[in-house]
């Protein structure tokens, strides 16, 4: 078993070998820019451009001429977002998403609600379920967009994509989702799922980082998109800048595989996932799963272990890689947003821990990272105050906590 | 992030963790931070009556490597020292010896909070009048 164990999926996958291989001769003999028009180099780069469109249309059943290339998926949820609130602000202004999305749906929002948008943010659910009926009370006349993340980066949730789609059709609103965590890990298909706009990223299926995807629906409805960066009109105008050929590539090869091996790869990463959640239910009392289980990832498990800090949980299992939603983890020293959205309150989101189970996972790692955690978390508890407390009876809610 | 080794010295090995008899009225217990904030910490400590020493001195802390190894940190320190030299230990002396690095201050100034808290409540059991005030600066 090699260490450090990589079990941080969620944030980024290794690059499958198969890939790379596809991918380096776009470094070397095939070199050149899939724009020039007049030789040969220009043409073999062209031609590994359109296979690797031909291969991510498949991948999600969608039409080549209705693939975008961008930089990755924060370059796709801008540019979905902003290009639709350009191009159809004679129609309306509003804009409606949910507080679990991806600060880069997030915070574009943000942006655009300085510049004169509306945006409403649905709640979710206890489990991390936007509720349909909600949804279709928030729609108005003025409503333009609605941007619902496929499946969520830290719980894994899935959302209920397809009734969200129909229920955006019928009142001739454009639907948007960032499907970067769903796609190549569970089956999307966007005209089953009615979506009019999904980002892709490959990085996040085992393709290289710094090359995505938007998927640009062309008929019934056709969407148009105001292109955010001036240039050469590239991507059908939507995107301008000279093709990352290898990346693109890349990234078609790694739909290739993931459509080839998807039935097989969820069941694994389920078993997997499963046995995680087993072994440490069966070692460990106090331990809580964080959004529904029943509409999730199959390589998601977040996971909270009460009265244990996130940092320090980490600080004892630091030959493996995972993330916490503890605020001393994050950049901005706040607890995840995403579970503080599910109700859960913020010693929850505290002691929690995001598992991403990937491709290259092994049961081996999974029982060995399972042993470790329970012992951590069991030395730990002896550290904490507050599970000697609970272990005494006292219900920590009632308890007047000094602030300073 | 990476820890310097006196703190991940204190969290692989916790110096004094425990819980001594908080009805004693020779023990002061100190509880500071709130769970949605990420920190608990308890501290407590024993003194000896006649000599005024702190005999011993235990800890249990919810809460990152940081505010684990500052809390084991003060209960060393506490032992052997008199309330009133226990007093004198602030903050900045856990930053200085465990090398934390500015986002983890807070874990330090919690630390002093719970040496301060630990004592009023013994000296409040004493029936002492002494004021002992926790400090609001941040190093």
């Amino acid at each position: 078993m090699k260490s450090p164990i990589y079990l941080d999926n969620h944030a980024t996958t290794r690059t499958d070998p198969r890939v790379l291989e596809a991918m380096l001769p776009y470094f070397t003999e095939n070199f050149g820019n899939a724009a020039s028009r007049n030789h040969e180099f220009g043409w073999t780069a062209e031609q590994g451009v359109e296979k690797a469109r031909k291969q991510i249309a498949s991948l999600i059943g969608a039409n080549a001429k209705e693939i975008i290339f961008t930089s990755g998926a924060t370059e796709s949820d801008n540019l979905a977002i902003k290009g639709v609130a350009e191009m159809y602000a004679e129609k309306g202004n509003h804009i409606i998403t949910a507080a679990t999305e991806h600060k880069a749906v997030l915070d574009t929002c943000k942006k655009l609600e300085k510049h004169g948008y509306r945006v409403t943010y649905l709640p979710v659910q206890g489990d991390g379920l936007i509720d349909l009926q909600m949804l279709k009370e928030a729609i108005t006349d003025k409503t333009i967009l609605v941007s619902i993340m496929y499946a969520n980066n830290e719980i894994g949730v899935v959302q209920p994509v397809a009734e969200i789609g129909k229920l955006c059709r019928e009142r001739g609103v454009l639907f948007h989702s960032d499907a970067v965590q769903a796609i190549g890990k569970i089956p999307v298909d966007v005209n089953a799922d009615n979506i009019d706009i999904a980002s892709i990223t490959a990085h996040k299926l085992y393709g290289p980082k710094g090359v995505g995807a938007l998927y640009v629906r062309r008929r019934s409805p056709r969407v148009q998109l105001t292109a955010q960066m001036d240039g050469g009109g590239h991507e059908r105008g939507m995107r301008s800048g000279t093709l990352n050929v290898p990346g693109i590539v890349g990234l078609g090869e790694a739909c290739a595989i993931a459509q080839r091996e998807l039935a097989q790869e969820m069941e694994r990463t389920r078993a997997l996932r499963d046995r995680l959640r087993a072994r440490l239910e069966a070692g460990l009392d106090e331990v809580y799963v964080n959004g529904s289980m029943e509409h999730r990832l199959p390589g998601n498990l977040n996971i909270s272990f009460a009265y244990v800090e996130g940092e320090s949980l980490l600080m004892g299992i630091n030959d493996v890689a995972v993330s916490s939603g503890s605020a001393c983890t994050s950049a901005t020293l706040e607890p995840s947003y995403v579970l503080k959205a599910l109700g859960l309150g913020d010693d929850i989101a505290h002691s929690s821990i995001r598992f991403g189970i990937g491709r290259f996972n092994t049961q081996e790692e999974i029982d060995y990272v399972s042993d470790k955690l329970i012992d951590v978390v069991r030395k730990l508890r002896e550290l904490s105050p507050l599970y000697e407390m609970f272990k005494e009876g006292i219900d920590l809610s009632t308890v007047q906590w000094a602030h300073d | 992030m990476a820890y310097s080794d006196k703190v991940l010295d204190h969290y692989n090995n916790p110096r004094n963790v425990g819980s001594l008899d908080r009805a004693s009225s020779s023990v002061g217990t100190g509880m500071v931070g709130a769970p949605e904030c990420g920190d608990v910490m308890k501290l407590q400590i024993q003194v000896n009556d006649a000599t005024g020493i702190i005999e011993d001195a235990k800890f249990k802390t919810f809460g990152c490597g940081s505010a684990i190894a500052s809390s084991s940190l003060a209960t060393e320190w506490l032992k052997g020292k008199s309330v009133d030299e226990a007093l004198q230990i602030k903050n900045t002396d856990i930053v200085n010896e465990l090398s934390l690095p500015p986002v983890k201050i807070h874990c330090s100034v919690l630390a002093e909070d719970a040496i301060k808290a630990a004592i009023s409540d013994y000296r409040k059991k004493q029936g002492s009048d002494v004021a002992v005030t926790a400090a609001q600066t941040v190093a």
